[in-house]
């Protein structure tokens, strides 16, 4: 019945798109599929994308509050907030969750959210940087990609990039561990069949830092690829490695088009 | 770190029921899981009580235990009285406690 209601609510949607009083799509319209690509949302179980829907029952909303304050406070020698430069209400935030990782000149390699927060801090501000998986951090990361919230993923992999694209392609296709699996055994061959319990999904990082009910708390995308690789028995990388800031390169690019939804809730 | 959120709506009628929901960040530690470095039972810290009071009157009251899940939500309805705060009352272990209040208009 409920399906029935959906089917006349997007039927009516679709004509209103078409009468021309849709002229855009609203912000607030989220892709969960874009092509072949599919969020993690459409393999959750209702329940779970209810939490997630609904601001005041997601768990990881307290963060994006957080997250808003430490982007105003004012830390280390410099005596600057973030919002000292990059002010307020920032505007180069709407578009920051949808395109890192991006590639470093100065590092000669590609540097994540969580890298340039720190970044920053140790050179802008003066101040410590935050530790990984801190819940300092994951307030910074889910605020700051919070504020790209419905935008599609889009990040760049041309140029200077190539090469750790290639790098990231590889991690994901390559074997590893006891159990002599790669990311595509789970994630593209097997994506919507259930493993045990688990419903296997295309491993898209559209929604990360996300809120996991198992782990109670919302982790980076990196704690989720240690997660993963612990499973199939191989020693996992450490937190900001090479190697993971690669991987999530080629797999936001895997996710292009869905739109950021930080944070996300999962099982 | 315990933050609370509340939502209830800014301005209600007089009769209405209407619904009020509250989660608070709190690890809700059961007391039954060991340190895995040292072994060692970690203490129980859960909040035991919850309690909302509206128009000096305790219109939401729960014990809860340590089964009860990490950041725990809860939503209700009310019907609507007179214009006042309503004042939520999360107790944890040890007896500290956080307070949230809105404040709710009644016309």
């Amino acid at each position: 019945m409920k399906k029935y209601f959906q089917g006349i609510l997007m039927g009516a949607a679709f004509a209103v798109g078409l009468s021309g009083f849709a002229g855009s799509a609203s912000s607030g319209e989220m892709v969960f599929k874009s092509g072949d690509r599919s969020s993690g949302y459409t393999y959750a179980t209702k329940e779970t994308q209810g939490i997630q829907d609904d601001d005041m029952g997601n768990p990881a909303w307290g963060y994006v509050e957080d997250g808003g304050d430490l982007w105003n406070k004012v830390d280390g020698k410099a005596g600057k907030s973030c919002a000292t430069c990059h002010g307020v209400e920032s505007a180069m935030l709407s578009d920051v969750g949808t395109r890192y990782p991006v590639y470093n000149a100065k590092l000669g390699k590609m540097q994540n959210i969580e890298q340039k927060i720190n970044q920053e801090r140790e050179e802008k501000m003066g101040a410590k940087p935050y530790k990984w998986e801190s819940g300092q951090m994951l307030a910074m990361t889910i605020y700051m990609r919070n504020q790209s919230h419905g935008k599609p993923m889009n990040v760049s992999i041309d140029g200077p990039a190539v090469p750790f694209f290639e790098a990231g392609k590889k991690f994901f296709n390559k074997k590893r561990g006891q159990l002599d699996m790669s990311c595509t055994n789970c994630h593209v061959d097997n994506a919507g069949n259930r493993i045990r319990a688990n419903m296997l999904t295309e491993a898209q990082g559209n929604g990360f830092p996300t809120y996991r009910l198992k782990w109670q708390k919302p982790g980076s995308l990196h704690r989720r690829f240690r997660g993963c690789n612990k499973t199939v028995r191989a020693a996992p990388y450490g937190y900001g490695s090479d190697e993971y800031v690669n991987l999530e390169l080629y797999v936001a690019w895997r996710g292009r088009g869905l739109s950021v939804e930080t944070p996300a809730v999962r099982n | 770190m315990a933050k609370a959120r509340v939502k209830a709506p800014k301005s209600v009628k007089k009769g209405q029921v209407f619904e009020v929901k509250s989660l608070i960040s709190h690890k809700m530690e059961t007391g039954l899981r060991n340190d895995k470095k040292t072994g060692k039972k970690i203490a129980r810290k859960i909040i035991n009580k919850f309690s909302v009071t509206y128009g000096g009157k305790e219109v939401f009251g729960s014990d809860w235990h340590p089964a009860v899940s990490a950041n725990p939500y809860i939503s209700f309805f009310v019907r609507a009285s007179a214009s006042g705060p309503m004042k939520f009352q999360w107790t944890e272990d040890g007896g500290k406690v956080t307070e949230k209040s809105v404040n709710i208009k009644v016309t």
